[in-house]
């Protein structure tokens, strides 16, 4: 019998079947620019400033803090590269972590070698920062702290609100990348120290290709590319409506009862951990507890990661890892190292992220087909020691 | 992204294992790249009675092991030295280019058995 069991939910998750329908009547029928004044241009318009509200809503935001992107991505270059335009005469000196996605990493690098001071703050094994850590690299030149809310390899949660309160007392904007835990923790930016904050309908069960940066009232950022007045001037370019009409049901549906499905998730994950750790040489990576509720990110010493990918996909299962063979470069991941694993151990490295649909018996069924695999890449493998 | 041969090998890898008092071992590879390869041969009459591989890695990795233990068995010293990697690449069908340096290493492990067995030999 063959499987289908989908565990990469943070690689993208499946498009929901309510987003779906309400994007269709966008993609076809209402075809007017909601630029336009016309009656043609009034609808989407409409329904632009209705995702605008909804996204607003599940953040605990206004809907003119909400500027919509085409991505994760971009709203994290917008956040970074916009405020150090906005901020460059103010000061010149960016902080981050060393364990962000590259879209901030690379972007804040890029600010490096070009005339701005970054410092890149170390993680503990856990793959957490410290907020002392960020409250002593904050100095007189510090325009920008841009840490992650969760990592989207290990599931670490970083204190965010902690490191915001510290920016905030030392009047340094924060930014941060939610893109994984959006629909895992609530967010209310009236309470949460967080002036800026990204997110990608892909990730929540919405359609690929858009995103959002919330941006606090009177934060100061730059536009990165020229054209049109769109998102008041923010962002150029006409909008994306049928995505952001997806982005906009999608963040509606999973911020609901968000605690809830959180802790329903967090039990199969720890079902999961729990199977895994049954077997021998293995070990979790992350933190045990402060984690995302769907993520398990584990090391199985002696085999190699494709090979182990590879493995499960023939058996139906489908996850990802942080091997060099799978980064697409030729070092292993950057986070993986960072929570001080040894080569070995970051090859070893799968990460099965979890979400709505996955169930017990699948849970099962992967312990199972893990123990096979394992064994299987053992018996042939040159490092392993019986 | 691989060939129906690659998979093939890498699910029924042939000659995988260790070899009891072989006569020349070799190994290739790190931990860094992520890819450690080790072919153990017997030789009999200057010829490569029987070949067995151990490999950490990759799908390329193990699959290049495996068809290279399949090339190579019943040919002699001379024609396993003639062996590339790319004839390996070659016969699996092709690999990725980004596995062509990484994990494309089992003719150099077979290379470096057949060292190992001719300074063996040399010495007794």
């Amino acid at each position: 019998m063959t499987r289908d069991i989908y565990m990469d939910h943070g690689a993208t998750t499946p498009l929901k079947e309510e987003v779906l329908q309400e994007m269709l009547p966008y993609l076809k029928e209402i075809h007017g620019n909601p630029s336009s004044l016309h009656r043609f241009g009034r609808e989407p318009r409409k329904a632009l400033e209705k995702a605008r509200e909804r996204v607003a809503s599940a953040l605990g935001a206004e809907p003119e803090e909400i500027y919509f992107t085409s991505g994760g991505t971009e709203a994290n270059n917008l956040a970074i590269q916009g405020v150090a335009r906005a901020l460059a005469s103010r000061g010149r000196h960016i902080i981050t972590s060393a364990v962000e996605h590259h879209a901030a990493l690379d972007a804040v690098e890029y600010l490096g070698s070009n005339g701005f001071e970054v410092t890149f703050l170390p993680v503990d094994e856990y793959g957490m920062v410290d907020p002392e850590e960020v409250s002593s690299a904050i100095n007189d030149g510090t325009i920008l702290v841009t840490i992650m809310t969760a990592n989207n390899e290990v599931g670490t949660l970083q204190p965010v609100e902690e490191i915001g309160r510290i920016c905030r007392a030392k009047g340094v904007y924060f930014h941060t990348d939610a893109v994984q835990a959006i629909g895992h923790i609530p967010f209310n930016m009236e309470q949460m120290p967080i002036d800026m904050l990204s997110l990608s309908a892909h990730k929540f069960y919405g359609p690929k290709g858009v995103g959002a940066l919330y941006v606090r009232r009177k934060t100061r950022v730059h536009k990165l590319q020229f054209g049109g007045g769109q998102e008041r001037k923010l962002r150029p370019g006409t909008e994306n409506v049928a995505g952001i009409v997806g982005l906009g049901k999608a963040i509606e549906l999973v911020t609901a009862n968000v605690e809830e499905k959180s802790r329903n998730l967090s039990r199969l994950r720890d079902r999961l951990v729990e199977g895994l750790l049954e077997l021998p040489d293995v070990r979790l990576n992350g933190h045990p507890t402060r984690r995302l509720p769907g993520n398990v990110n584990v090391s199985v010493f002696y085999v190699e990661g494709e090979s182990l990918l590879l493995s499960l996909d023939m058996k139906g299962i489908a996850a990802s890892s942080g091997s060099a063979c799978t980064s697409g470069s030729l070092e292993p991941s950057h986070v993986l190292m960072a929570i001080g694993l040894d080569h070995q151990a970051a090859q070893g490295s799968l990460r099965f992220t979890l979400g709505e649909g996955n169930t017990e018996e699948e849970v099962d069924y992967t312990t199972e087909a893990m123990r096979e695999v394992v064994e299987r890449l053992r018996k042939m493998s040159s490092v392993y020691k019986k | 992204m691989y060939s129906e041969k690659v998979m093939d090998h890498f699910q029924n890898p042939r000659n995988a294992g260790e070899m009891e008092s072989p006569d020349g071992v070799g190994e290739v590879g790190n931990m860094k790249c992520g890819d450690i390869m080790k072919i153990f041969i017997k030789v009999e009459d200057d010829l490569i009675s029987d070949i067995k591989f151990l490999t950490f890695g990759c799908g390329a990795a193990i699959a290049s092991s495996s068809v290279l233990t399949e090339m190579i068995k019943g040919k002699t010293i001379e024609e396993a030295l003639a062996v590339s990697n790319k004839d390996v690449a070659d016969e699996l069908g092709g690999l990725p280019a980004p596995k062509m340096h990484c994990s494309n290493l089992a003719a150099d492990a077979l290379h470096k058995a057949i060292d190992d067995y001719k300074n063996k030999s040399k010495s007794t």
